[in-house]
């Protein structure tokens, strides 16, 4: 499969809520062939999700495996992705495909729990943390139709932010 | 031709500044670009870039009735360069300590001798008139290993100054 093409802001179709995925056939497989191949053509995402090459079903690829000691499962293949539980936050920095030449800072939960499908079907749970819990936070939000322009936040909310202690 | 200004006000902070400076900058013809405006003591501050098609004098024209009208200051430079050159930051540095002066300079100093350039620096005081406390947060672009910077700010927490540098990893998905 070729390198789809990336939708981009602001385009109207990136705030579409994507459905859950039913049928876990070749035709996806295939489909998950050609999402990979564009995550990897671009510059050095970490993520990507369907919607960003206009699938609208709650498919995802997360891969933070090249980052140096970041704590993570490799690369993961997640459908009909659900966070069952989130704890912490953190403000970290974000760029996206679907929005070129700008980067922002966005408060994102440290660590979550979540369940999911794999391509094949066959549910998964998986904690995740840092970087890598981040990256799906940032990929679930595609399905949901938000972009982390949404959520960007100022300097000046890390300046007066409380720690929290739980 | 269009060429891009950096055009500067300051003035008594008050409801309406941005819409009514930003206003007369769009009747006028001119469009905006990238933009940092900020309260800072009371003190509303803009920076912000303008593409203005015709000659600058119309762009002063434009906003000096608004700026007098609403008691700011203002200054218009010809500036080079223009829209999408953007240097992602990859390290953070956040400071605490007791004000006193000398701080940013100490600290920034250390930094620029390192080969740091600054990209966004944002800084307030805090804990009140009697303990004020200086707070500043920065952030940008160093080649050099986030362990190497720290060392190198290590001597300034003798002072009582807290100095906490961490690398910025950008997510990109």
């Amino acid at each position: 499969m070729a390198v789809l093409d990336i939708l981009t802001l602001p385009d109207e179709r990136l705030r579409q809520v994507s459905e859950p995925v039913g049928v876990f056939d070749s035709e996806l497989q295939a489909f998950i062939e050609g999402l990979e191949e564009t995550r990897r053509a671009g510059p050095a995402a970490v993520g990507i999700a369907a919607p960003q090459v206009g699938r609208f079903q709650r498919i995802l690829i997360l891969d933070v495996s090249g980052k140096i000691n970041t704590p993570n499962h490799g690369h993961l293949i997640l459908l009909n992705p659900e966070i069952t539980h989130w704890e912490g936050f953190e403000i970290g920095r974000e760029g996206c495909l679907s929005v070129p030449d700008y980067t922002g800072n966005v408060i994102r939960a440290t660590r979550v729990r979540i369940v999911a499908r794999d391509r094949d079907g066959e549910p998964l749970e998986l904690e995740m943390e840092g970087f890598e819990a981040r990256a799906l936070q940032h990929e679930l939000d595609h399905l949901d139709g938000v972009l982390f322009v949404d959520r960007v936040v100022s300097r000046r909310t890390d300046l007066f932010r409380r720690k929290v202690y739980s | 031709m269009a060429n891009w200004n950096m055009l500067t006000l300051v003035g008594e902070d008050r409801p309406g500044i941005v819409a009514r400076v930003t206003r007369a900058i769009y009747a006028a013809g001119a469009s905006l670009g990238e933009a940092s405006m900020i309260r800072l003591g009371g003190n509303f501050t803009i920076m912000m870039m303008v593409l203005v098609e015709g000659p600058t004098a119309e762009l002063e024209q434009a906003v000096s009735p608004v700026a007098s009208e609403l008691r700011l200051r203002f200054h218009i430079d010809p500036m080079t360069g223009g829209l999408h050159r953007h240097m992602v930051p990859n390290v953070q540095v956040r400071v605490t300590g007791a004000d006193r002066a000398g701080i940013v300079a100490d600290v920034t100093g250390i930094l620029a001798d390192a080969g740091f350039n600054i990209l966004e620096l944002e800084s307030d005081v805090a804990g009140g008139e009697d303990r004020p406390v200086y707070i500043m947060n920065i952030q940008g672009y160093s080649d050099r290993a986030v362990e190497s910077l720290q060392a190198s700010v290590q001597r300034l927490t003798r002072d009582g100054i807290r100095v906490d540098i961490s690398s910025v990893e950008t997510l990109i998905g």
